[in-house]
C-alpha cells in the first residue's frame, strides 16, 4: 500500500478510528481519573481540572468517555465480525447450492426480518442471562440477516458468471467456490457494507444500552452514557450531547475509511478509482 | 446553420488533423493523459460513405463521433477542426452543436437493442429527434418514417411503428435505427458498427437495407465497422486505422486489390488458414445420441446425434438461438438432457455434471466465447492456470510454477505473463490465458464456444492458428461452436449444421460444405461477407430464401 495513495478525507477517517482505538487500549493510562471515580457534584461545568465537565453523578466525563470507547468499539466490532461471518457463508452457500438448501436459508432470514429489530432484541436480552458474549451474539445475529440479504444477491450475480461455470466443471466443492471465486469478487461492496454495518452497531449497542439492556451500569459505554446524562438537557446541561458527537464522529470516520478502500478496491479491476 | 453554406466546392465534412485525448486510469500506476487519436485528416463529399477501419483500441468510433462534436466518456477532443459545410463545429459552442446533432448529422450505434426506450413505441422514437428540432410537422415526420420503413424493407411499414421495441427482431431494430437517423434528412449519417452484433443471415439483410437507404436518400455517410468484408459492400472510400493514426486512406478498389500498407494487406488477406480435412474419420472420441434437451419447460434441442472424431475438429454453424451451445452445455454435464446418451471414448457419462469422475472432468475441458468472463478478475494468471495444475496433478511450490510457466511458453506469452491480472491483459491475451488453463487439465477434447468472435479479425486468426498448432502436437479433439462459416471452412474436419434447436446437416467437411445444399444451409454459406466488391447484389440476387430476422 502507497502512503501518498491515501486520500485527504481518508487520513481524516483513520484519525478519528485511531484516536478512539487508542482510546479504548490505554483507557487506564489515559483517563485521568477512574471509571466510576466519584470527583464532584452532579453535572459540575467544565473546568481546568474536568476538561469535560462531570455527568449526573458527578464522574469525570473525560475519563468515562476514555474508558467507554473501549467498550463500545469491542463490542460493536465483535458483533459485526461475527455478523458478517454468519450472513456471508449462509448466503453464499445458499447462492451456490441454490434449490431447496437456498429457499430455506432465505426464508427463515426473511422471517426473521420480518420481526422488528429492537423489539426482538428486546424480548430476546430481557429473557437471556445479561452478559457480554448474549449481547454480541443477539446482536450478530440481528444483523446478519441484512447481510445474508446483501451477500445473497452479490453472490447470485457472480455466481452465473463464466469463471464459476468454469470451476464447477473442473469439479470444484462448494466451499472454495465460495471462498476462492467468489468472495473475492463481492469484497468491494461487502468491505462497504462493513464500514456501514460497523456504524450501526455503534449505534445499536448505544440504543439498548440507552434503553438499558445493552452494556450495563457501572461500566461505561457511549450509549448508555447519553442515557445517564439527558435529563441534563432539560437544564441545559450538554453533557448528553459530548458521548453522541463522540458517536457520530467514529461513525463518519469509520466511512470515510471505508469509501477510500472501495475505490482502490475498485481500481484494480480496471475500473477508475476517483 | 444553412445561411453559412459555403461554394460547391467545400466538402460537405472536412476533418483536419484530429487530435483526441483521455486520462488512463491503469491499475497501480497514477492517472495519465493518452493520446486516443493522432492526428487523422479525411474528408467527405455530400452523398459518399467514407469506411473507417481498424481494430479495437484503434480509435475509430473516437473518430467517427468527432462530426457530432462528441467524446465519449472522459474522452475530449484536444487539437484539430471538423468542418461541417466549411464551419468547424468545434468551436460552436453546446446551442450550435444541439442544433446540428440529430438533425443535420445523425447516429446509428453498434446494438439498438440497448438504445431504443423499451417504454416508448417505435414510431415515436424514431420521429422524436426530428420534432424537437421543428423540422417538421408530426404528420410530416409519421409520413417521413413510413416511407422510411419502406426503403428500409421492414414489414407493414404502415404500423410498423405502432410496435415496441421488444416485438421485433434485433435485425429489424437495427434498420428501425437507421430510419430514426434518417427521418430528419441529415446531411450525414454516421453507422457504428451497425450489424456487428447481428447474425450473418441477418447482417446481410440490414446491410442491404442500409445501402439502399443512403442511395435513394442521397446522405452522406461514416461507416464504421472491424470487418473489412462488410465495409467493402458499401463504402466509396476507405481509412484504415491502428493506434489512432491512419495506415493508409484511398478508395473501395485500391484498398482491397492493391493495398499499399502491410497492415492492409494483412487484414485483406485475413483467414488465409487452411486445415486440410482429416481422411480418417472413424475415431470417435465424444458420441452424442438422439439428444434432447430443454431449458424448464421450453425444449431447445430436437434428436440431436453427431460424433467428434478423434484427433480432429468437428465445427458446430449455426445462429443464435440455434441450440449450438446448448449441444456443448450439454456435453459438459452442466445441462442433463430430457433424451439421448452422451459417451466419452467409448464410455457412458452420466448425464449430470456431480455424478462425474474427477478424470471424466479432466478429459473434456471449454473455452468461453468471453475471455473476461471466463477468468476470475482477482486472481493472476498464474493462479488462475496453476490451480488446474494443482486440482488436477496435485502439483505445488515450484513444480506448479515451471508447469504453468511451460504452459505460458506453449501459447506463445511466456512467464513474465505469471503475475499479471487479467484486466491487465487484451482480449487476445485473455483467450490464450484460457486455453493454457484448458491445456493445464490435460484433455482429450476442448469445447470451444465461439472463442473468437468477439476478437479483432487479426487477433482472432493468432488463437486460431495456435488452436492447430496445438492440435497438431497434442492430438487434441476439438468442438468449434461459431456461427462463422469461414472458420469452419478454414479448421474443421467434420461439420455440424444447426437451425433451431435441429440438426441440419452432419458430415466431414467436404461433404457437409458441398451441394446440394438445403435451403438453410444454402443460406448461411451465402450469408457470410466476402472480400470482394459488389458480392452483396450478387448474393442478393441468388438467394432462396430469407433469413429468419424478417
Amino acid at each position: 500500500m502507497n502512503i501518498r495513495s491515501v486520500s485527504p478525507t481518508a487520513w481524516i477517517g483513520m484519525t478519528g478510528i485511531a484516536i478512539a482505538v487508542i482510546a479504548a487500549a490505554f483507557a487506564p493510562w489515559l483517563a485521568p481519573y477512574g471509571e466510576n471515580e466519584v470527583v464532584g457534584a452532579p453535572w459540575e461545568a467544565a473546568s481546568h481540572a474536568f476538561p469535560l465537565g462531570l455527568d449526573n453523578l458527578g464522574r469525570d466525563l473525560l475519563s468515562r468517555m476514555i474508558y467507554g470507547a473501549r467498550m463500545t468499539l469491542f463490542v460493536s466490532f465483535c458483533a459485526t465480525v461475527l455478523s458478517f461471518s454468519l450472513g456471508v457463508v449462509l448466503s453464499f452457500v445458499a447462492a451456490v447450492t441454490r434449490g431447496v438448501v437456498d429457499m430455506g436459508l432465505s426464508r427463515l432470514n426473511d422471517l426473521m426480518m420480518s420481526i422488528p429489530t429492537l423489539i426482538f432484541a428486546l424480548i430476546v436480552l430481557a429473557a437471556l442471562p445479561q452478559n457480554l458474549a448474549v449481547l454480541i451474539g443477539v446482536m450478530a445475529v440481528l444483523d446478519s440477516t441484512r447481510v445474508f440479504r446483501l451477500g445473497r444477491a452479490l453472490a447470485g450475480d457472480i455466481a452465473v458468471m463464466d469463471f464459476v461455470e468454469a470451476a464447477r466443471l473442473r469439479g470444484e466443492k462448494t466451499l472454495w467456490i465460495v471462498f476462492r471465486e467468489i468472495l473475492p469478487n463481492a469484497m468491494t461492496p461487502l468491505v462497504a457494507e462493513f464500514g456501514l454495518r460497523l456504524a450501526f452497531a455503534v449505534l445499536f449497542i448505544s440504543t439498548l444500552s440507552f434503553l438499558g439492556l445493552g452494556i450495563q451500569p457501572p461500566t461505561a459505554d457511549w450509549g448508555g452514557m447519553v442515557k445517564d446524562n439527558k435529563d441534563g438537557i432539560i437544564f441545559g446541561i450538554s453533557a448528553a450531547l459530548v458521548p453522541g458527537a463522540a458517536i457520530a464522529v467514529l461513525t463518519i470516520s469509520i466511512n470515510l475509511v471505508v469509501d477510500w478502500l472501495l475505490n482502490r478496491t475498485s481500481s484494480l479491476k480496471g475500473g477508475r478509482g476517483g | 446553420m444553412a445561411e453559412l453554406r459555403k461554394p460547391d466546392e467545400t466538402p460537405l465534412l472536412e476533418v483536419r488533423n484530429l487530435k483526441i485525448g483521455a486520462m488512463a486510469y491503469p491499475p497501480g500506476e497514477r492517472p495519465h493523459p493518452i493520446e486516443i487519436v493522432k492526428g487523422v485528416s479525411f474528408t467527405l463529399e455530400s452523398g459518399k460513405v467514407l469506411g473507417l477501419i481498424g481494430e479495437s483500441g484503434a480509435g475509430k468510433s473516437t473518430i467517427g463521433l468527432s462530426p457530432l462534436a462528441y467524446g465519449r466518456g472522459g474522452v475530449t477532443i484536444t487539437g484539430g477542426e471538423v468542418l461541417l459545410d466549411g464551419v468547424d463545429i468545434l468551436k460552436l459552442g453546446k446551442a450550435g452543436t444541439r442544433a446540428i446533432r440529430g438533425a443535420r448529422v445523425c447516429y446509428v450505434s453498434q446494438s439498438a437493442a440497448a438504445s431504443f426506450n423499451p417504454a416508448h413505441k417505435l414510431g415515436d422514437q424514431v420521429i422524436e429527434a426530428t420534432l424537437r428540432h421543428g423540422l417538421m410537422s408530426r404528420s410530416e415526420a409519421r409520413a417521413r418514417a413510413i416511407e422510411l420503413f419502406g426503403i428500409l424493407g421492414l414489414p407493414e411499414p404502415e404500423t410498423f411503428g405502432e410496435r415496441y421495441p421488444h416485438q421485433v427482431s434485433g435485425g429489424q431494430l437495427q434498420r428501425a435505427m437507421t430510419a430514426m437517423a434518417l427521418c430528419s434528412r441529415p446531411e450525414l449519417i454516421i453507422f457504428d458498427e451497425p450489424t456487428t452484433a447481428l447474425d450473418v443471415t441477418t447482417q446481410i439483410d440490414v446491410l442491404a437495407a442500409i445501402k439502399t437507404a443512403i442511395l435513394k436518400t442521397g446522405t452522406a455517410a461514416l461507416y464504421i465497422t472491424h470487418d473489412l468484408s462488410v465495409v467493402a459492400q458499401v463504402a466509396d472510400d476507405i481509412m484504415v486505422l491502428r493506434n489512432g493514426e491512419t495506415v493508409e486512406y484511398g478508395s473501395v478498389e485500391k484498398i482491397i486489390e492493391n493495398p499499399d500498407a502491410d497492415y492492409t494487406r494483412e487484414l485483406v488477406n485475413v483467414r488465409a488458414i487452411r486445415n486440410e480435412e482429416a481422411g480418417d474419420q472413424s475415431g470417435r472420441v465424444l458420441e452424442m445420441k438422439n439428444i434432447s434437451a430443454s431449458y424448464g419447460t421450453t425444449p431447445v434441442l430436437f434428436d440431436v446425434s453427431l460424433h467428434v472424431p478423434k484427433g480432429q475438429t468437428l465445427a458446430i454453424v449455426g445462429e443464435s438461438g440455434s441450440g449450438k451451445s446448448t449441444l456443448a452445455r450439454v456435453a459438459t454435464g452442466l445441462l442433463p438432457p430430457t433424451a439421448g446418451s452422451v459417451r466419452f471414448d467409448g464410455q457412458e457419462l452420466t448425464p449430470a455434471l456431480k455424478n462425474r469422475s474427477r478424470e471424466q472432468l479432466r478429459k473434456l475441458q471449454l473455452i468461453y466465447q468471453m475471455a473476461d468472463t471466463a477468468m476470475n478478475p482477482r486472481q493472476t494468471v498464474g493462479a488462475i492456470i496453476g490451480r488446474v495444475v494443482t486440482f488436477y496433478d496435485g502439483l505445488r511450490g515450484s513444480a506448479r510454477r515451471n508447469r504453468v510457466n511451460e504452459l505460458l511458453e506453449q501459447i506463445e506469452m511466456g512467464s513474465g505473463f505469471y503475475d499479471r491480472y487479467p484486466a491487465e491483459l487484451s482480449g487476445g491475451q485473455k483467450q490464450r490465458v484460457a486455453i493454457a488453463r484448458a491445456l493445464a487439465a490435460d484433455p482429450e477434447l476442448i469445447i470451444c464456444d465461439e472463442p473468437t468472435s468477439a476478437l479483432d479479425p487479426l487477433v482472432a486468426d493468432g488463437i486460431l492458428k495456435l488452436l492447430l498448432q496445438l492440435q497438431r502436437e497434442k492430438q487434441l479433439s476439438y468442438v468449434f461452436i461459431t456461427h462463422d462459416i469461414a472458420i469452419v471452412r478454414a479448421i474443421a474436419d467434420s461439420v455440424a449444421v444447426m437451425h433451431q434447436g435441429k440438426l441440419v446437416r452432419f458430415g466431414p467437411k467436404s461433404q457437409a460444405l458441398a451441394p446440394p445444399f438445403d435451403d438453410y444451409t444454402d443460406l448461411l454459406l451465402k450469408s457470410v461477407p466476402e472480400m470482394k466488391i459488389g458480392w452483396l447484389e450478387d448474393v442478393l440476387a441468388s438467394r432462396r430464401i430469407s433469413s429468419a430476422g424478417n
